[in-house]
């Protein structure tokens, strides 16, 4: 709302180095491989709102598929990228592919087509085997980065992960901004749900602060561009 | 209708106790319910069960009492329903749970007489839509019920009386079908009902369809000129007059800030003098900060107590029960004392900072001393100047009997929503009948046949456009024409999330023990719980911050197990309030007239104390004083930066949404706004620009920049993305029942919701922005959070009244709403605003 918000174009969407592998941290929540041309998301948990249907009686909007799939359909514009990486829990479970609306399941193609499209097997979506083209792989080794949905529990240098739902919270003079983020030592990084009803957990929680012994940086989603926070800087929940 | 203390709670019995004691002895008269009392408060209830008891006792009526509560246990409801009593008191969320009973027709079949005790209370919120689409179940299931309705003195009894009474002819009781009366049917006998209503149905439907009516107020002319039923009203004239008093210290106040601190050495001598006071403050922070300087003052060591809405329950009723027993000189307490409960003898109110409005004022005085025939005492303890100007006001008010009662509601569609699942529950419903029936209360006279349709669509499968939802449908409609509930697992979901009180999600708040020998060590889990807080003011402390809770100063030691875990600060150590301690209530605005026209009228300042007469002065001698339909605006450089200042008095939340609007208007033209600050009475917006340069070569500047089209688009806009919209879609959310609170079979607490409703709310705008759901919220926008109704009108009533002054400096005016600077959140603030500042702190670091 103020003025002086002034974005600075390069920082819209920072570039790391990982392993030797330039990445860069997209907008979107997305992580764009410049080098091999891949990007990857993670958690899109497609069909959340119709498991809650099925399973709870709670009638959330069932909208959330085709929000997922438009954020997605924007980056892959942008992008152009020869291969898209699913880093598991794409669904939310195992039947949310029989649940998905034609339309939607015609974008999934639509998207797919002319590209490698790999469906990493998460904890929610194991058994999710077939039905939505692409392929399927336990895990995935792109260059010098190994891309798996769970982080091993011990430090694996060039190891991408999704799985926590990072989420990074700023509070400052009586306000509290709570973001998705990337979290990183600079060695592995976990990415942030892509999902539009994914929520979060915060990153100075014992989970995640785990995986980083030597402290970490957050990268959060801003509005108008990627934040690069400190660990001082994160507020626990 | 009558005025706080008359006694009119035990008056509502007695047609009722007549009644019962006329009856033949027990055995030969008719079973059943005879009386129900509802009442706002749960505590209300018991209290009058005790107080029936002991006349009926005397009198040895053969009449059974009974309460049931929240606290009822699950063996005495069985019973209850099984074998009821005469009269039995509760609550409006009882009340709906008994009316959505299997057996509800049955139950309340023989009821004669419905009694509702603090009506003035309850009308003005959704809890008060809730009990009128129960009593327009119960004027359908027991034909010629007498309501009654209890009420202190109100602006407008009319809208009471059309509550208690149907508008409209009500179909026949749902079970009454077959031609018995006493609705002893069995449940086969019911669920086979004729279907010859559902055939007559469509050829009614007809002429409603045509009447043209719209989901606006119910208004005299959609009648067709008839008159709208209402019930008699008995007034009870007001008893003798309020010994009411402004206290005066005789020297300057503060030109802002709400904590009257220096009044407090005075009302200590008041509590000293006195047997028992009330010393009633406007928000809990306000409570806290007053009780602790009360003791801090208190070398009698005086019995004080403090009592607010976020204290542990067992405290609260521990300072209750000592009240009672007359072993307190003084409690501190919020609006949670407000109601009628009689706390034996009281002999002061004192009421600190503003009034507000004059009803709520008059109702709190009558706090004191609960008879007819004797003065009510009570002083008004202003906090700074403006609110010396409003105790004026409320003082005149209070002298002229006059009364500022809210408007009557326009009925919730979330709450609509829980009532319809909750009459599938029930029994089978006809979609006619139950409009018919719906439409009979008065906050739903309005309501179209379409948007009744799209609320039984919302809780059949959600009301989405893409019908995903069909094969789970909650309520069902069969061959015959009848919506029935899906399953018993939705029954029992409905049962578990009745209500419309949506509390924040609240954490507990725990008192940890530092370790001596091991600094920073806090053991949880050992200490008291203390009550609890908002997950919201939570989220904003980090570890050290210290705040006042529960008459203590508490260090933050951070959340664990979704506890907050807390410690005592070091004696001497100054409670860091966070930020936002404004006041819960809007100004009415019947008591902003006064204000304004206390204002401009010099010869009514005689009445005022002598310091506000010479500021009032200073500000007509440096500026204007604007005439009781202007708005005064001022423009003026200060530092590096340039003021806009406007005084509508129109309340702090109407000033927030001016100020988004303003803030967005002017950035549009260039001037570069960088925040905003409001209070009850007015804004200030500071801006890079100069806006008295921009209107002197724009004479009509300042007017475009108020015009009646702000609340077009801008609006939309902005009210989407605020985030006072996502509290309110939240809200509407629980309520509706797209968010359950309690699933079957699951604990789960508020802070645990399972999906975040800010996800959903985000969704749903972009894929169907006019679903019942976003209609719902936007409808309590209007009047709620934001405000937006009240700030329309004074757009309305300034046009071509705005009388602007470019200033060199401030003004005595404007410097009241300056001090809210910094004092407040800065809205000009983003969230991209608050990332780069960390962002920085993280460079630094690497740089140095």
């Amino acid at each position: 709302m103020a003025a002086g918000l002034r974005l600075e174009k390069t920082h819209k969407h920072p570039t790391l180095l990982l392993a030797g592998e330039t990445l860069v941290l997209d907008l979107c929540g997305g992580l764009w491989l410049p080098e091999h041309r891949t990007l990857i998301v993670s958690d899109l948990h497609l069909e959340k709102g119709s498991s809650y249907a099925a399973r709870s009686g709670q009638f959330l909007p069932p909208y959330d598929t085709r929000e997922t799939l438009a954020c997605l359909h924007e980056a892959v514009v942008r992008h152009d990228p020869a291969r898209v990486v699913a880093l598991g829990d794409s669904f939310h479970d195992a039947r949310g592919p029989e649940r998905m609306e034609p339309g939607d399941r015609a974008m999934v193609a639509a998207l797919q087509d002319g590209r490698d499209w790999v469906w990493i097997a998460g904890n929610h979506d194991a058994a999710v085997r077939e039905g939505v083209g692409g392929r399927y792989a336990e895990a995935l080794t792109v260059g010098g980065l190994i891309l798996r949905h769970e982080p091993s529990p011990q430090p694996v240098p060039g190891e991408i992960a999704g799985h926590l739902h990072p989420c990074g919270k700023v509070a400052m003079r009586g306000r509290a901004v709570r973001r998705r983020c990337f979290v990183t030592d600079g060695s592995r990084l976990v990415m942030p749900a892509f999902g539009a009803y994914a929520g979060g957990l915060n990153v100075r929680d014992k989970a995640i602060e785990s995986l980083f012994p030597n402290g970490f940086t957050a990268h959060l989603l801003g509005d108008g561009r990627v934040f690069a926070i400190g660990k001082a800087q994160l507020a626990r929940d | 209708m009558a005025p706080t203390g008359a006694g009119k709670t035990l008056a509502g019995f007695l047609p009722s106790l007549v009644a019962l004691s006329e009856r033949g002895p027990q055995g030969l008269r008719p079973k059943g319910l005879h009386t129900l009392y509802v009442s706002p408060l749960k505590a209300l209830a018991v209290d009058i069960a005790r107080n029936l008891d002991a006349p009926i006792a005397e009198m040895e009526l053969p009449v059974r009492v009974e309460t049931r509560t929240g606290d009822t246990p699950a063996h005495k409801r069985t019973r209850q329903i099984s074998r009821p009593p005469d009269i039995l008191l509760t609550t409006p969320e009882q009340l709906a749970l008994l009316i959505a009973h299997r057996e509800a027709a049955a139950f309340f079949a023989g009821l004669r007489c419905v009694v509702l005790d603090e009506l003035h209370a309850l009308v003005t919120s959704k809890r008060g839509d809730l009990l009128a689409l129960a009593l327009a179940r119960l004027h359908r299931l027991s034909p010629g019920l007498a309501a009654i309705g209890l009420s202190a003195t109100v602006r407008q009894p009319d809208e009471l009386r059309k509550y208690l009474v149907p508008q409209g002819p009500l179909p026949p009781p749902p079970s009454a079908a077959e031609g018995t009366l006493q609705g002893g049917e069995t449940e086969g006998a019911r669920d086979d009902e004729p279907s010859e209503r559902g055939r007559e149905a469509p050829r009614r439907a007809a002429p409603r369809a045509r009447s043209g009516l719209t989901d606006g107020p119910p208004s005299p002319a959609a009648d067709g000129g008839i008159a709208a039923p209402m019930a008699d009203l008995v007034t009870v004239a007001g008893g003798a007059k309020a010994d009411l008093r402004m206290l005066d210290l005789g020297r300057a106040l503060p030109i802002s800030g709400h904590t009257a601190w220096h009044s407090m050495p005075a009302i200590y001598d008041l509590i000293r003098a006195h047997r028992t006071t009330l010393v009633f403050v406007n928000t809990r922070l306000q409570a806290e900060y007053t009780f602790q300087e009360l003791w801090r003052l208190n070398e009698d060591a005086l019995p004080i107590a403090i009592h607010h809405g976020s204290l542990d329950v067992q405290q609260r009723r521990r300072v209750e029960a000592a009240m009672a027993a007359g072993q307190l000189r003084a409690i501190v307490c919020t609006a949670t004392l407000d109601l009628g409960i009689d706390w034996g003898d009281v002999d002061l109110v004192v009421n600190v900072g503003a009034p507000k409005g004059a009803s709520r004022i008059m109702q709190r005085i009558g706090r004191a001393n609960h008879r007819m025939d004797e003065p009510s005492k009570a002083y008004l303890v202003p906090g700074n100047r403006f609110e010396m100007l409003e105790c004026q006001a409320a003082l005149d008010a209070v002298e002229a009997a006059a009364q500022d009662t809210p408007d009557a509601r326009l009925g919730a569609l979330d709450v609509l929503a829980q009532h319809v699942l909750g009459m599938a529950c029930a029994d089978a419903f006809d979609p006619l009948d139950l409009y018919d029936e719906i439409v009979s209360a008065v906050p739903y006279a309005g309501l179209t046949w379409e948007s009744f349709e799209q609320v039984v669509d919302y809780v059949a499968t959600g009301g989405y456009a893409l019908r995903a939802y069909e094969r789970f449908a909650k309520i069902l409609r069969g061959p015959d024409g009848l919506w029935r509930v899906r399953d018993a697992r939705t029954a029992q979901a409905y049962r578990m999330n009745v209500g419309t009180i949506v509390e924040a999600a609240r954490v507990r708040v725990r008192l940890g023990r530092s370790l001596r020998g091991k600094p920073g060590t806090v053991l949880p889990k050992t200490g008291r719980v203390l009550g609890e807080i908002e997950d919201e003011f939570a989220e904003t402390l980090t570890v050290g911050d210290t705040f006042l809770f529960a008459g203590e100063t508490l260090r933050f030691e951070g959340l664990a197990e979704d506890e907050c875990l807390v410690t005592r600060a070091p004696p001497g150590t100054d409670p860091a309030i966070p930020s936002y301690a404004g006041a819960k209530f809007p100004l009415s605005t019947f008591l902003a007239e006064r204000v304004r026209a206390l204002i401009a009228d010099p010869f009514a300042w005689d009445r005022l104390p002598r310091q506000i007469g010479e500021y009032l002065l200073q500000q007509r001698r440096r500026s204007v004083l604007p005439g009781e339909r202007d708005l005064l605006v001022e423009t003026f450089p200060r530092g590096k930066r340039h003021y806009l200042t406007a005084f509508p008095f129109e309340g702090r939340l109407a000033h927030q949404t001016l100020g988004m609007l303003l803030t967005r208007r002017l950035e549009r033209d260039g001037l570069r706004p960088l925040g905003f600050a409001a209070n009850d009475y007015g804004i200030a917006i500071w801006t890079t620009r100069d806006v008295s340069e921009r209107a002197a070569r724009d004479p009509d500047f300042i007017g475009d920049l108020f015009a009646v089209d702000m609340l077009g688009d801008d609006l939309e806009a902005w009210l989407d993305e605020s985030a006072m919209m996502k509290r309110t879609f939240r809200q509407c959310a629980v309520i509706a029942g797209l968010i359950e609170r309690h699933h079957p079979g699951l604990k789960k607490s508020g802070r645990q919701v399972t999906i975040s409703t800010d996800l959903i709310y985000d969704v749903l705008r972009k894929h169907q922005p006019d679903h019942l759901l976003l209609r719902a919220a936007r409808q309590d926008a209007a009047t709620g959070l934001l405000d937006v109704r009240r700030l329309g009108m004074m757009l309305e009533r300034i046009q071509g009244r705005i009388i602007h002054r470019s200033l060199d400096r401030v003004s005595p005016l404007s410097v009241s709403v300056m001090l809210e600077i910094g004092r407040e959140r800065v809205y000009g603030e983003g969230a991209d605003e608050i990332l780069a500042e960390a962002e920085a702190e993280l460079l630094q670091e690497a740089l140095s």
